[in-house]
């Protein structure tokens, strides 16, 4: 089996995921959250053979200019989709909430599709600029750091959900229906800071490594490039947000808008700027 | 002072120490560094004429929207971020080192009554039996506490990384300390470029934004460059640039090779492996065949530089790549015949045989050639990037502190009552207060314990 064939399967095993969490929305079987579960967990056991699978590829195809599977728009796709599994699956080993399954499984099913679908994914060698150890450091911890970000955005908007459904009603009775198998607001707020408080020392670690590694290759750690910059706006949105936590008035309902403002912002630095916006990181794309 | 003075300086250093201005800060900067990635930077003022009407680009110009993020006002909101930063901590780190540095050792009622983890109860002894025993529990269920003794009852006081709390001052401290590094580098550094044609030396580099070469104290020699292609593809494989430093006529590098990703250093200038060029015109080796007659020659010649041909023809060299496609390099040639219009077509290294297919008169296989570069090299001197990466481990440490290590504390008071003891005991933590309050619950089960037994 190539590891072509093995991604197809990842994303049908997200996809049939996803439509199980959905289905536990409306069902509240606990068989189908069950069987959901199990699904994203052999989904992402499947990826993490297929990315090793073509790891291994690229030497097999390429000899000594063998790389781990980072360095390309398909390659990066793919990486981002299983870093929100993980994240994903070690929030749910903790708080065991399926229902958070259904607003952030998607994401990861999306950038299957997309990847499976849309992009290229021939196995090419690298060119001189991305021949370095920095590469794996700096993908891996930005990936991992918006990964942090898209699971803090799905429980956002689970909580703008809940909250706007609860408004009308006395304090104390939550909603009732779909909304009952959502965790409480207090929780959803709860593993939306936890989820940033991950996110951000791994954004924080993927600049620095960024920067590194452009001061190994072009002699200069920052230059202002649009890639570099926006990724600093989004460091700046979080960091307001950790601090708007300490200001009374900024959790809950606005914490929910920032978390998903933030998100926006880091999808516009990882595909808006190459696919934009001109630059360094025009390679990124493509 | 009168009063109102001392009102308003007030006003200004609660200003100055306020978290919402950080917040507007923070929100400020993201929004406008905005506008230096949708409005291209440092460009020519043609280029922007080309993109935008004269009005408009006026308009960006005087805003200094053309390089923003050296502009006074994006410098000053950076400064107004760093004197937010300062003042924050100045307000809040005497009160916070205190607390780390001379613990409250004994806890009286108004203390207790703080605590949202306490406990009261009684046990039989007097304070003086107990005390032992609970001290050892404290020290396995916890942190070795601190027994004082004082007006007659007995206090206990544990704790565990009072330096927590530290964490983000040490964050805030290592933007400081990036600042810092980004001012040394920018006024006691430079970035600059040379070219150097294969076999020549140069003193000097060229800085960005200003014709003034700068002298390097040392001379660089570019012994040879070469650029490889993966095989059968034209994607650059590596750029290398073979590099010898000499100081005062003494070889001090001697022929250090450099790629991208993997620069030279001496005297604290690096150079760095950029881009690279044709220096003059290439010379080319080419094996003539005259078909009719299977008669060769080998003919060298330059590019442009008519060469002629037995038979009466002529030839010249009129456009070379070193990557033709996937096939490596080739050459276009004119050939114009001794009777005929001239002809137009590729020869390629790797495939001498090809050029019989087009069944001319002459059959040329391209054998070698030479081209002579310039290697073009990035060269900065930065005395301040150290300082930055200090401050970037700084960052990295202080956040994770600051976000997963909590500074707990638990206070014991024995106090006699009559025979027996009243113990009234309580705990804290600076952060993640839920998983403390799991703990001070089984924390609570066991000294139960251990007073019945």
């Amino acid at each position: 089996m190539s590891s072509a064939q093995l991604f197809n399967v990842v994303t049908i095993g997200y996809f049939a995921a996803m439509v199980l969490f959905i289905a536990y929305l409306a069902t509240r079987s606990k068989g189908v959250a069950l069987v959901a579960n199990i699904l994203a967990w052999v989904g992402f056991a499947a990826q993490t053979v297929a990315i090793g699978l073509r790891w291994y590829e690229s030497y097999q195809m390429l000899g000594d200019a063998g790389r781990a599977p980072l360095s390309n728009l398909y390659e990066s796709v793919v990486f981002f989709s299983w870093t929100i599994l993980l994240i994903y699956l070690i929030l749910d080993l903790k708080y065991r909430q399926p229902a958070v399954g259904a607003f952030v499984i998607p994401f990861a099913f999306l950038g299957m599709t997309w990847a499976q679908l849309g992009l290229n994914d021939a196995i090419e060698p690298l060119v001189p600029a991305l021949q370095s150890n920095w590469l794996t450091y700096h993908v891996i911890t930005c990936f991992l750091g918006y990964a942090a970000f898209a699971v803090a955005c799905g429980v956002s908007i689970m909580y703008l959900i809940k909250a706007g459904k609860e408004e009308g009603r006395p304090a104390d009775t939550p909603a009732g229906g779909i909304l009952a198998l959502f965790p409480s607001t207090r929780i959803l707020d709860d593993i939306n800071y936890k989820s940033i408080m991950i996110g951000f020392p791994l954004l924080s670690l993927g600049i620095i490594t960024g920067a590194a590694w452009a001061n190994y290759a072009w002699g200069t750690y920052w230059s202002w490039d649009p890639k570099e910059t926006w990724s600093l706006i989004v460091w700046f949105i979080y960091a307001a947000f950790l601090h708007a936590r300490f200001t009374r008035g900024w959790v809950g309902k606005k914490a929910a808008w920032l978390s998903i403002f933030g998100f926006a912002a880091t999808i516009f630095c990882y595909l808006g700027v190459n696919l934009v916006l001109s630059g360094l990181h025009s390679y990124g794309g493509g | 002072m009168s009063a109102k003075d001392r009102n308003a300086l007030t006003a200004v250093w609660d200003f100055f120490c306020s978290l919402k201005l950080t917040i507007v800060t923070l929100i400020l900067l993201a929004a406008t560094s905005i506008i230096g990635t949708v409005i291209q930077q440092n460009r020519s003022p043609q280029e922007y004429l080309q993109e935008y009407s004269e009005t408009t680009f006026r308009l960006f110009d005087a805003l200094g929207f053309f390089d923003m993020y050296h502009s006074w006002w994006f410098l000053a909101l950076l400064a107004l971020f760093s004197i937010n930063l300062i003042a924050c901590s100045i307000k809040r780190l005497p009160r916070v080192w205190k607390t780390v540095r001379e613990p409250v050792l004994v806890a009286d009622d108004a203390l207790y009554r703080t605590l949202s983890n306490q406990e009261e109860l009684l046990a039989k002894g007097a304070p003086s039996e107990l005390k032992e025993r609970l001290a050892a529990y404290v020290g396995r269920s916890f942190a070795s506490p601190v027994v004082t003794e004082r007006d007659g009852a007995v206090h206990l006081f544990a704790q565990k990384a009072p330096w927590a709390r530290m964490g983000v001052y040490v964050t805030h401290l290592s933007i400081l300390i990036i600042f810092a590094g980004a001012i040394i580098g920018t006024v006691w550094g430079y970035k600059a470029y040379v070219n150097i044609v294969e076999g020549t030396e140069t003193t000097q580099v060229w800085p960005r934004g200003s014709d003034a070469p700068i002298d390097l104290g040392f001379a660089v020699r570019c012994d040879e460059f070469s650029v490889s292609y993966y095989p059968g593809s034209n994607r650059p494989k590596e750029f290398r640039s073979v590099l010898t430093v000499s100081e005062g006529g003494r070889t001090v590098i001697e022929k250090r090779p450099i790629i991208v990703n993997d620069p030279l250093t001496h005297n604290g200038i690096t150079f760095y492996q950029s881009s690279y060029g044709p220096a003059g015109d290439p010379a080319f080796q080419f094996k003539v065949k005259l078909r009719s007659t299977g008669e060769t020659q080998d003919v060298s010649v330059r590019q442009g530089e008519r060469a002629l041909l037995p038979g009466g023809g002529s030839f010249r060299v009129a456009d070379f790549t070193e990557s033709f496609q996937n096939f490596g390099a080739a050459a276009r040639l004119e050939v114009t015949p001794a009777d005929g219009p001239p002809r137009s077509f590729v020869v390629l290294k790797a495939f001498p045989e090809f050029d019989a297919q087009r069944g001319g008169e002459y059959i040329f296989s391209l054998v070698d050639y030479q081209q002579r570069f310039y290697t073009g090299l990035q060269v900065a001197k930065d005395p301040g990037v150290w300082v930055v990466w200090t401050g970037c481990f700084l960052m990295v440490v202080g956040s994770l502190i600051a976000f997963f290590l909590s500074h707990r504390r638990i206070w014991v008071t024995l106090r006699p009552h009559g025979d027996k003891t009243a113990i009234r005991f309580g705990g804290s933590a600076h952060r993640n207060q839920p998983a403390f309050e799991i703990f001070f619950d089984e924390f609570k089960k066991g000294l139960r314990e251990e007073v019945k037994g």
